[in-house]
Order: C-alpha cells, then sequence, then structure tokens
C-alpha cells in the first residue's frame, strides 16, 4: 500500500473543474463583478484573444502577443477583474469570424476607447470612423485628416498602440507612395488583411 | 506592484483550490463552496493587500468556507430548539467525505490539522502558504500537518 502522503497526492475523485469554473462565471457576472470579460477568438492567422467592459470591445490581440501580456495591459489600463468569459464577447467573435470569411465589411460592435487617450485616440478615432473596408490612407494624410500634417511620425506611433486592431483598422495604414510601413501583428498579416479586403493586388 | 489578472488566479489556483474542497468537505459541497471562494474572492480583489502571496489569501478565504460548511452542516443536523455549539468547530467531522477509508480517517481530524494536512498534499501548497492560509505561523502549519499525518497513520495500522 502506498504511503499516506502519496494516497493523499493523489486527492480524490474530482469532477472536471470547466462546469464548477462556468456556473462561477455566470453568477460572477450576473453579479457584475467581471470588469474585463475576454475570450480567445479562432482566425485563419492564429488565434487572437479579445476583450469587453460594459461599455464595449476595448482590446484586442493579434496572434504574436503573449497571452499574459495580453492579460498585464488589461490589468494596467482596465481592471485586475480580467476574467475569461466568452459568453460577454459573442458579439465581436461572430462578426471576426464573418470578417475573415470575407462575409463582412465593417463592424458592428462599440468600442471602449479607454486604452488609448489624447493625440492618439482622435487619430484611431478618425481612422475607424473615415477609413472604410478596402480603402488604404497614408500616416501623412491622416496627419492631415486631423488637422496635424506635420505629425506622420506622431500617426505612426498611434497606430503602434492601437489597443482594438482590426476593428481600428490600422492595417490600412501606409507609407506614402504605398509601400507597407509597419504592423504590430507582422507585415504579413497587414498584407494579408488587406488581400481580404481587396485594397492590394495579390 | 501589479497584481495578476484575476484569470491567472483562476488558472494558478482553480484547480488545487477545487481539489482541497473536494477532499474538505466532498463533492457536494464543495461546488459551493468554490463558487463562494471565487465571488469572495473576486468582490475583494481590487482591494487585495497581500499581492506577495495571493494563493495564502485565496486559501485563506476557501479554509473559512469549509468551516462554515461544516457548522452549516451541523446546524441542519440539531433539532430545533437544541443548543448549538459553534465553538466547537475544531472538532467538526467531515460532513460528506468523499469515498474511501483514508478520506474519512481524514474527515475525523480537527479542522486545522484536515485543512493543513489537505493543503499540503492535494492543493500543494508551501509551508509558507498554508500558515497564511490558517492565520498561523509557517512552524504551526509545519506542526499542525505533522500531527495530522501521526493521527492518521495511528489509525491506518
Amino acid at each position: 500500500m502506498s504511503s499516506i502522503e502519496a494516497q493523499l497526492r493523489n486527492g480524490p475523485a474530482v469532477d472536471d473543474l470547466d462546469d464548477v469554473l462556468a456556473s462561477f462565471r455566470r453568477e460572477a457576472d450576473r453579479e457584475g463583478l467581471i470588469d474585463v470579460a475576454w475570450s480567445r477568438v479562432d482566425t485563419p492567422y492564429g488565434d487572437m484573444r479579445v476583450a469587453a467592459t460594459d461599455e464595449g470591445l476595448v482590446h484586442l490581440a493579434l496572434p504574436n502577443v503573449d497571452e499574459d501580456v495580453f492579460l498585464e495591459n488589461l490589468v494596467d489600463e482596465v481592471s485586475p477583474r480580467v476574467v475569461e468569459h466568452p459568453k460577454r464577447v459573442d458579439g465581436v467573435r461572430r462578426q471576426l469570424d464573418q470578417y475573415f470569411a470575407g462575409k463582412r465589411t465593417s463592424f458592428d460592435v462599440p468600442v471602449d476607447w479607454r486604452m488609448t487617450r489624447g493625440f492618439r485616440r482622435t487619430v484611431l478615432e478618425r481612422l475607424y470612423t473615415e477609413v472604410r473596408f478596402g480603402e488604404v490612407v497614408s500616416y501623412k494624410e491622416l496627419a492631415v485628416r486631423v488637422g496635424n500634417p506635420r505629425a506622420s511620425r506622431a500617426v505612426g506611433t498611434a497606430m503602434a498602440t492601437n489597443p482594438v486592431p482590426i476593428v481600428v483598422p490600422c492595417h490600412r495604414v501606409l507609407r506614402t507612395g504605398g509601400s507597407l510601413g509597419g504592423y504590430g501583428g507582422g507585415l504579413e498579416l497587414k498584407l494579408h488583411l488587406l488581400r481580404l479586403e481587396g485594397a492590394l493586388l495579390s | 506592484m501589479r497584481p495578476p489578472a484575476f484569470q491567472a488566479v483562476i488558472d494558478e489556483h482553480g484547480q488545487p483550490l477545487y481539489r482541497y474542497l473536494v477532499a474538505a468537505v466532498g463533492v457536494h459541497d464543495a461546488n459551493d463552496c468554490f463558487q463562494e471562494t471565487m465571488l469572495a474572492a473576486l468582490r475583494a480583489y481590487p482591494r487585495l493587500q497581500h499581492r506577495d502571496n495571493v494563493g495564502g489569501w485565496l486559501f485563506t478565504i476557501a479554509h473559512h468556507k469549509v468551516i462554515d460548511s461544516a457548522r452549516s452542516r451541523e446546524r441542519r443536523a440539531v433539532p430545533v430548539g437544541a443548543a448549538v455549539d459553534v465553538g466547537g468547530a475544531e472538532m467538526t467531522e467531515l460532513p460528506d467525505p468523499p469515498d474511501g477509508a483514508l478520506w474519512k480517517k481524514v474527515g475525523a481530524l480537527p479542522t486545522k490539522q484536515r485543512s493543513a494536512v489537505l493543503l499540503r498534499y492535494v492543493a500543494d501548497r508551501s509551508y509558507a502558504e498554508i500558515g497564511a492560509a490558517l492565520e498561523c505561523s509557517e512552524a504551526a502549519a509545519r506542526q499542525n500537518v505533522r500531527a495530522a499525518l501521526q493521527r492518521l497513520r495511528e489509525e491506518t495500522t
């Protein structure tokens, strides 16, 4: 017979934790304790992560972002009460699925802008409302549109710190002359997205 | 110091917490205790002081739920009008032990020893965490684990 310590370590038979966690999440959500609900989203380009507050979509992490970094960003900028709760982000997940399948050209989800501020937020909001599916714009042009024509470098920084890429379409911003510029999710993904939208010849 | 996202607390401690609760109060009550522990933790989380020992803090809440669960079982079992001795929580019997002779013996341990030995072996906690969870010193945590093992050995032979 194995030692008492070993028997204890093996533990009692336990149910699957998933069910228990699911009922915890439901109750926590009902009590309004989940400040940030998040979920993984499976896409053709890898796993992305989305997070929502009561006000809307607050953060989207592209596949190259570490999950820990995504969660830390949410703690720093919103609240430590971050809990995986797919039900609360069902809407945006469905719309992302449709977008990647080529069946959706705009997102109809409220955006919570609290993870960006000042000039960066101004630029990102302008981009979000004005640059549609299939269009592209240059850093310079976007700087002009927000009334600060010499700020193309700051526009680049705004794109690089976009908390909600894809939905706020920083992939549609290119260098003057049409070269790609940069992309937080990697240039390959930027190319894929622009092709998906028919903004680039393959 | 930045607290971890509550998700990280669930990922790191959820499974050992649930195992501890099942061993301490049985499957049925463990589901309730787990939910109550996690909800209490999430409610208090933004005001959490002991960010260097989140595990110890979480298991303190759980240990209190185990005591509460045992007391409410006793209360339910006592006929109306009879005296209720809640001061006897240290000797509370396991209300609904998991199957198996060993778990029944574990259930007969004093509450503090029971929690100590389960936290050590079922939940794989450090003595520092066990001390924090049981609100005693690390040395006292060791002593409780030792005493529990001794009793279990005596009763097994």
